[in-house]
């Protein structure tokens, strides 16, 4: 209609507190990466939600299909011994 | 007194304008930006406010001519550029003015120190949007240049002591003057090179001095609230 | 989660050969059977992609057109604490605006492309938003009344079938928890304060009982889109059903508010263990509709106006990025670059 170009499309993760890893919050348009970080501060932590914020093009995201779900996720899943309940263990042993 | 009355009626006058912004921004994410700022600033003004008397009282009750404000906040919103040329004009100066309280011993001290925070990011809302503007197209370059001018002459008030704000006003000017000629380099604008302030010797809002536009704006403010005297909201 | 991810899935899709749909559609109705929620990348039918979409882009509308009727009062806000709550709440609509646009991108819809259609009034948002804020009363009643009705409606969406629908709901829905309360709070004041403002918050009651029970559309047997929403699990529960637990709130409520609901058919009846209620005048549903409420013209230009005179802005800002960046991601300054680095590393892992 009126503007030429829209902004481009990013992703933004925020870490709600110290020892917390950063998980996606949403999305949101900016012209470039400083207005992306400010635009996420303004948007998704204006309830004192995040102590850190990273925004990522989302042009730049690479997934998993979900059509190669089963190629790329069922193999983890018949492998039960990477899980600590796997093993038996005599009771009363302690710091295991 | 004086003084929590000029820097409070600064930041309610300033919330003000910019809470017209809602719902007509430029972009949606700006219309966050904007309201977060106001509503910084319009905390502000209630603790200030609040130290000389009653916040209502004194926001919907005083004739125009008792208000202290600098004539810059009261400008009108104009277009974007107007508006962060505006905010870049006085976020500089917040920000330097409150460093220098935070860092005293007066009683705007702890008000101060967490002010600045929030002033420090609405001058790097100013800047980022001064850069962009001025630097971005011609028509975008041109508007900002025509802001930055317009309101060249309302940057002196900024400058003149207030009675118990204990600061370095020297410094304060001579720190403004380098941070604002800064960024408008960067974004390719022109310092202004006008007089700071008009010529009328009675003076400019800390004075109870205002600008036209300034009458009706709290004619719409206070209305509502002058109707019903007495009662609670 | 991007556009271009949307993209890939339909080309994906249309690259099958024949029969493959009817197999894609077993998984995908087997996955809303079960509860489980359906992702950007997921198959989907084409028709509750466009079903999904318009749902999302009309709630996203109704956020910022919502925006104006509230803001309307924010310059006479009678007291500093009523400005700062007025403030905030109408920023959260711009908020909630953004969200529900990101959710509807994730299927590959451009949030350029939706502001152009509702412009061009070829998409919908909320007909309650077509009245108009005639006194301060009325910023309490949307509050109340009309808040009320949206989370009504917006809390079992949070368990909507789509996912990046339903995580907005949720951040939406704890968001506005505020947004009712304030409402009820100023009607509150106003109706114990002096008989002016008594008077003020009853007239704003009666003006915005009637458009709050249409907003939750028509009634069951006339609502073309309700059966099938509900069968995706986008819909939970029909018009007709979230109409009257709305009713059922508000009424005690109103006994609190020492207000009264302008309906004289309003009774409760013990049978049912629900109130009649008398009946909604839907030709003016229609009406508002249409175009011809008091406001819809009103409404449209002040956004359209917004967006034409915002455009050599949003224009600046992407010539700047272009001549200081080579891509708008790359040589960012380096606290944002090292952050955006980091951002890559860890949230592909």
């Amino acid at each position: 209609m009126s503007s030429s170009t829209e902004w481009p499309l990013w992703e933004v993760f925020v870490r709600s507190r110290r020892g917390l890893s950063h998980t996606h919050a949403g999305s949101l348009h900016a012209p470039d990466a400083e207005m992306a970080l400010r635009n996420a501060r303004d948007l998704y932590t204006r309830r004192s939600e995040g102590v850190s914020i990273w925004v990522v093009p989302s042009a730049q995201v690479t997934a998993s299909s979900p059509d190669e779900k089963d190629s790329f996720f069922e193999p983890a899943g018949d492998k039960p011994y990477r899980h600590p309940t796997f093993y038996e263990i005599p009771e009363g042993v302690k710091h295991l | 007194m004086t003084a929590a009355l000029a820097l409070g009626d600064d930041a309610l006058v300033l919330s003000h304008r910019l809470g017209e912004w809602a719902g007509h921004a430029p972009v949606l994410e700006e219309e966050v930006a904007l309201a977060n700022i106001a509503l910084d600033l319009l905390g502000q003004a209630r603790v200030l406010l609040s130290l000389v008397g009653d916040e209502d009282e004194l926001a919907y009750l005083r004739e125009e001519r008792a208000f202290r404000n600098v004539q810059l906040v009261e400008q009108p919103n104009g277009d974007f550029a107007h508006t962060i040329a505006r905010q870049l004009y006085f976020s500089t100066y917040q920000r330097l003015l409150y460093e220098q309280l935070a860092a005293g011993e007066s009683a705007f001290a702890g008000l101060a120190a967490k002010a600045v925070k929030e002033v420090a990011y609405h001058q790097d809302h100013a800047e980022h949007w001064t850069l962009r503007l001025g630097d971005g197209t011609d028509e975008s370059h041109d508007r900002m240049q025509l802001a930055v001018d317009a309101l060249w002459r309302f940057t002196g008030e900024l400058f003149e002591p207030v009675e118990g704000v204990e600061v370095d006003w020297q410094s304060l000017r001579s720190g403004w003057l380098e941070s604002v000629s800064a960024v408008l380099e960067r974004a390719t604008l022109t310092l202004p090179t006008g007089p700071q302030a008009g010529a009328w010797t009675a003076g400019a809002g800390r004075q109870g001095i205002h600008t036209e536009p300034f009458g009706r704006m709290i004619a719409e403010m206070q209305h509502l609230h002058r109707s019903h005297p007495g009662a609670s909201w | 989660m991007a556009a271009v991810t949307a993209d890939q899935t339909a080309q994906a899709g249309a690259d099958r050969p024949e029969g493959a749909d009817e197999a894609l559609e077993a998984v995908f109705d087997a996955a809303v059977a079960a509860d489980e929620r359906i992702e950007p990348r997921d198959w989907m039918p084409d028709a509750y992609r466009a079903s999904l979409v318009r749902q999302m882009a009309q709630h996203a509308h109704s956020e910022i057109i919502g925006m104006q009727p509230e803001a309307n009062w924010i310059t006479r806000a009678p007291s500093l604490r009523r400005k700062a709550i007025l403030m905030a709440k109408v920023q959260d609509e711009a908020g909630h605006g953004l969200y529900l646009y990101s959710a509807a991108e994730t299927l590959g819809t451009g949030r350029e492309e939706l502001l152009d259609k509702l412009h061009a009034g070829r998409q919908r948002y909320s007909s309650i938003f077509n009245y108009p804020t005639l006194t301060w009363a009325d910023v309490g009643a949307i509050g109340w009344l009309v808040d009320g009705a949206a989370i009504t409606n917006q809390v079992p969406l949070c368990r909507c079938s789509y996912g990046p629908y339903a995580r907005a709901m949720v951040r939406i829905c704890k968001e506005e928890s505020f947004h009712q309360r304030q409402g009820y709070e100023l009607l509150l004041a106003l109706s114990r304060g002096t008989p002016a403002q008594h008077d003020m918050a009853q007239d704003a009651v009666n003006r915005w009982w009637w458009p709050s029970l249409m907003m939750f559309g028509p009634p069951d047997d006339a609502s073309a889109h309700s059966a099938q929403s509900m069968t995706w699990k986008i819909k939970r529960h029909s018009n007709d059903e979230l109409r009257q637990r709305f009713v059922d709130i508000c009424v005690p409520q109103a006994e609190t508010l020492g207000l009264t609901l302008p309906d004289p058919d309003l009774r409760w009846n013990e049978e049912r263990g629900q109130h009649d209620f008398g009946a909604i005048d839907w030709k003016e549903f229609q009406e508002v509709l249409k175009g011809n409420g008091p406001c819809n013209e009103q409404r449209l230009a002040q956004r359209r106006r917004a967006h034409e005179e915002g455009a050599w802005v949003r224009d600046a800002a992407v010539a700047y990025a272009e001549k200081h960046t080579a891509a708008p991601a790359q040589a960012a300054p380096a606290h944002a670059a090292s952050r955006a680095t980091a951002g890559n590393g860890e949230a592909t892992a």
